[in-house]
C-alpha cells in the first residue's frame, strides 16, 4: 500500500498497571473508527500520536514523514505536529469568545489546504453563535465548537478522543448529524476513539479494534464487523454494516425500497431516492434464519443467503455469517435453532431482517 | 509635623511598594509556574524556602539581609565594586529587601491559579499550533488574571506595611528609607500620637480599599 495515504504507528509505552503495545498502519482518509473497552489504551494511543503523552518511545510516520523516530533522536514537538484535537470536554478557551476560539489554531499554522472557515461553520451550525462566551455555550455546542477550532487549524488529520461521552443522549442526537456531515463532505481524515459501537458503525469507514493495549483487528468497517474472531464485536454488539441505494418510495405505507448487492430491503420512513449511497446497519440480534422461505410472516425483508461461517458466541448463543449477492452480515441464534435446523457451512438459507438502520454513507 | 514632612515617606512607601510589585510579578511568575507544573522531588523545599518570610520573624530576615547586602556581605560587596555605593540603608537595598520579605505574597497567589488552570487548557493551545511560551502567554497568563490580581494586591499592602526589615535594612534616612511605617514609629516614640493617629488610619483606610477591591473584584469574576 502506499505509504503516502497512511499513518503508521508504532508505541510501546508501559505505565503503571497499564500497556500499550500498538503496531498499526492507519488510512489517511474518511474516518477510521479506534474501538475498545474503557481503559484499553485507545485516548494513549491519541495522546502518543499528538505527542502529548511523554516520555514514550515509538515511531509515527505521516504520509512518510517522519514525526517520531526515536531511534535517531526525532520527535517533533505538539506544536509541530499537523493534527486537530478534539478531547472529551471541549476545552475551550474561557477568556476568548467563539469566534477568538476557532480562530485560535487559524493563527497559528499556515493556511495553506486550510478549509474555508465559513464553510466549517456552516457546517456545524455555528453562525449564530461567532460572538458568544464561550462559557454561555451548552455542552453540545461547545464540542461543536471545539470540532471546528480543530478543523480549521488545518491540519493533516484531526484526532477526536470520544467527543460525545460527556455528553447526555439529547446532546450526543444534537452533534451526530453535524458528525454525518462532516463524513460526507470528506474533508480531513479523522481518527475517531470510541466505545460506543453504533457511533462506530454510523461514521466509521476503516475499523481499529483494541483490546488490553493491542490491535486485535483492524481493516475496513465492514469486513471487521464480520469477522466474528473479535470478542468486543459479539454478543450485543454483533452486527454488519452494508450499502444500499434508494430506489423507490412508497407514500402509502410510508417504506423505501432499498437495492443492495443480495437483493432489495425495505426500510421505515422515507430515504433520498436520488441514487446516493446509503449504510445499513443490520444488528446480528435481528437475524433470524429459516431453510424454507416463509410465506404470510409479518417480517418485510427475508432475503436468500449462503451460510458462511458459523461460530460460538456467549451463553446459548451462536454467530452465522452470511453472503448476500457480495455483502456479508452477521445473524445471532441459539445454538438449539443450529442444531434443529442441522445448519451447516454453505448451506442456502433465507435471512428474515427485522430492523434496519439507515444512515447517509 | 508639617504636611510635606508627612508626604514625603508616604510618597517613598508608595513608591517602594509599586516597584516591588512589579519586580516581584516578574520574578513570581517562574518560580510559581515551576511550582504548579513540576513533579520535582526538590519542590517542597523550594516552597519551604519561598515561604519563610510568612513565618520568619521580621527582624531575623532583615539581620540577614543586613549582612547580606552590607558592604562586606557577598551581594553588598560587589554591589559596592559595581556602583560605588553600599545597598544597606539605601532605597535600592530597601526594594531588595521588600522583594524578599513580599515574596511569598506574589508566589503562592499565582502558584495558586497556576495549579487551578491545570494542563488540559494548555494541552489544547499546544493540539493548535502554540509553543509553550505563546500557550503560556495566551492562554495561562490571561486566565490567571485573578491570580495576578491578588498578587499584586497582597505585595503592594504587605510591602507598604512593612517595618521590622526597613528598620534592619534601611534605617531611617529621610527621603531615602524613612517611609511611613518608620514614621509612625517615630511619633509614638516621641509621644506624638495625633501624627501617628493620622498615618495609622491612612495605613488601614489603604490597606482595607486594597483587600476589598480585590474581593469585590473577585466576586464580580465569580458570577460572571
Amino acid at each position: 500500500m502506499n505509504t503516502n495515504a497512511l499513518i503508521q504507528v508504532s508505541y510501546a509505552l508501559r505505565r503503571e498497571s497499564f500497556v500499550l503495545d500498538i503496531n498499526v498502519s492507519l488510512p489517511l482518509r474518511g474516518i477510521t473508527g479506534v474501538f475498545g473497552a474503557s481503559g484499553t489504551g485507545k485516548t494513549s494511543l491519541l495522546r502518543c500520536i499528538a505527542g502529548l503523552e511523554r516520555p514514550v518511545s515509538g515511531t509515527l510516520i505521516v504520509a512518510g514523514d517522519v514525526w517520531q523516530d526515536n531511534a535517531s533522536g526525532i520527535s517533533r514537538a505538539v506544536h509541530e505536529r499537523d493534527i486537530g484535537y478534539v478531547f472529551q470536554e471541549p476545552r475551550l478557551f474561557a477568556h476568548l469568545d467563539v469566534r477568538g476560539n476557532i480562530e485560535y489554531g487559524m493563527r497559528r499554522r499556515e493556511r495553506k489546504g486550510a478549509p474555508d472557515i465559513d464553510h466549517v461553520i456552516g457546517l456545524l451550525g455555528l453562525e449564530h453563535l461567532l460572538s458568544r462566551r464561550s462559557d454561555e455555550l451548552s455542552g453540545g455546542e461547545a464540542q461543536r465548537v471545539a470540532i471546528a477550532r480543530a478543523l480549521l487549524c488545518a491540519p493533516r488529520f484531526v484526532l477526536m478522543d470520544e467527543p460525545l461521552a460527556s455528553l447526555d443522549q439529547a446532546r450526543k442526537d444534537e452533534i451526530l448529524p453535524f458528525l454525518d456531515r462532516l463524513h460526507a463532505d470528506a474533508g480531513v481524515p479523522i481518527i475517531y476513539v470510541s466505545h460506543n459501537i453504533d457511533e462506530v458503525c454510523r461514521l466509521c469507514d476503516h475499523l481499529v479494534v483494541l483490546d488490553d493495549g493491542r490491535v486485535i483487528a483492524d481493516g475496513e468497517l465492514q469486513s471487521v464487523l464480520v469477522r466474528m474472531d473479535v470478542p468486543l464485536l459479539s454478543g450485543e454488539q454483533a452486527g454488519s454494516v452494508i450499502q444500499g441505494q434508494a430506489k423507490y418510495y412508497d407514500d402509502n405505507d410510508d417504506l423505501t425500497r432499498l437495492e443492495f448487492s443480495g437483493g432489495d430491503i425495505w426500510v421505515p420512513g422515507k430515504a433520498k431516492v436520488d441514487g446516493s449511497i446509503l449504510r445499513l446497519r443490520i444488528r446480528a440480534r435481528d437475524v433470524s434464519l429459516c431453510r424454507m422461505k416463509p410465506e404470510q410472516s409479518t417480517i418485510l425483508n427475508i432475503v436468500p443467503a449462503v451460510v458462511e461461517a458459523i461460530k460460538s458466541d456467549q451463553g446459548p448463543s451462536m454467530l452465522v455469517r452470511l453472503v448476500l449477492g457480495t455483502d456479508r452480515i452477521v445473524a445471532r441464534v441459539t445454538r438449539r435453532s443450529i442444531r434443529e435446523l442441522d445448519l451447516k457451512e454453505g448451506e442456502e438459507v433465507f435471512a428474515q431482517i427485522k430492523s434496519v438502520a439507515v444512515r447517509a454513507s | 509635623m508639617s504636611t510635606t514632612n508627612l508626604f514625603e515617606p508616604l510618597w517613598l512607601s508608595v513608591q517602594l511598594a509599586a516597584i516591588t510589585t512589579v519586580i516581584l510579578m516578574i520574578v513570581a511568575t517562574p518560580i510559581a509556574w515551576w511550582l504548579a507544573q513540576t513533579a520535582s522531588r526538590w519542590k517542597p523545599a523550594v516552597q519551604a524556602t519561598v515561604a519563610l518570610p510568612i513565618v520568619l520573624p521580621p527582624t531575623v530576615l532583615g539581620f540577614y539581609l543586613l549582612i547580606v547586602l552590607g558592604p562586606a556581605g557577598a551581594v553588598g560587596s560587589w554591589w559596592v565594586e559595581l556602583s560605588g555605593s553600599a545597598l544597606t540603608f539605601s532605597f535600592t537595598g530597601l526594594v531588595i529587601a521588600s522583594c524578599i520579605y513580599s515574596l511569598p505574597f506574589a508566589v503562592q497567589p499565582l502558584a495558586a491559579a497556576f495549579e487551578s488552570l491545570g494542563q488540559r487548557n494548555l494541552e489544547a493551545a499546544w493540539t493548535l499550533g502554540a509553543t509553550r511560551m505563546d500557550a503560556f502567554v495566551s492562554v495561562a497568563l490571561p486566565l490567571s488574571v485573578r491570580g495576578y490580581l491578588g498578587a499584586m494586591v497582597l505585595s503592594f499592602a504587605h510591602t507598604l506595611g512593612e517595618f521590622g526589615v526597613v528598620l534592619m535594612v534601611g534605617g531611617n534616612i529621610p527621603g531615602e528609607t524613612r517611609v511611613i511605617s518608620i514614621v509612625i514609629y517615630d511619633q509614638v516614640e516621641s509621644l506624638n500620637y495625633s501624627a501617628a493617629h493620622q498615618l495609622s488610619a491612612l495605613l488601614l483606610v489603604v490597606a482595607f480599599i486594597a483587600l476589598f477591591g480585590m474581593f469585590f473584584v473577585n466576586r464580580r469574576w465569580e458570577r460572571r
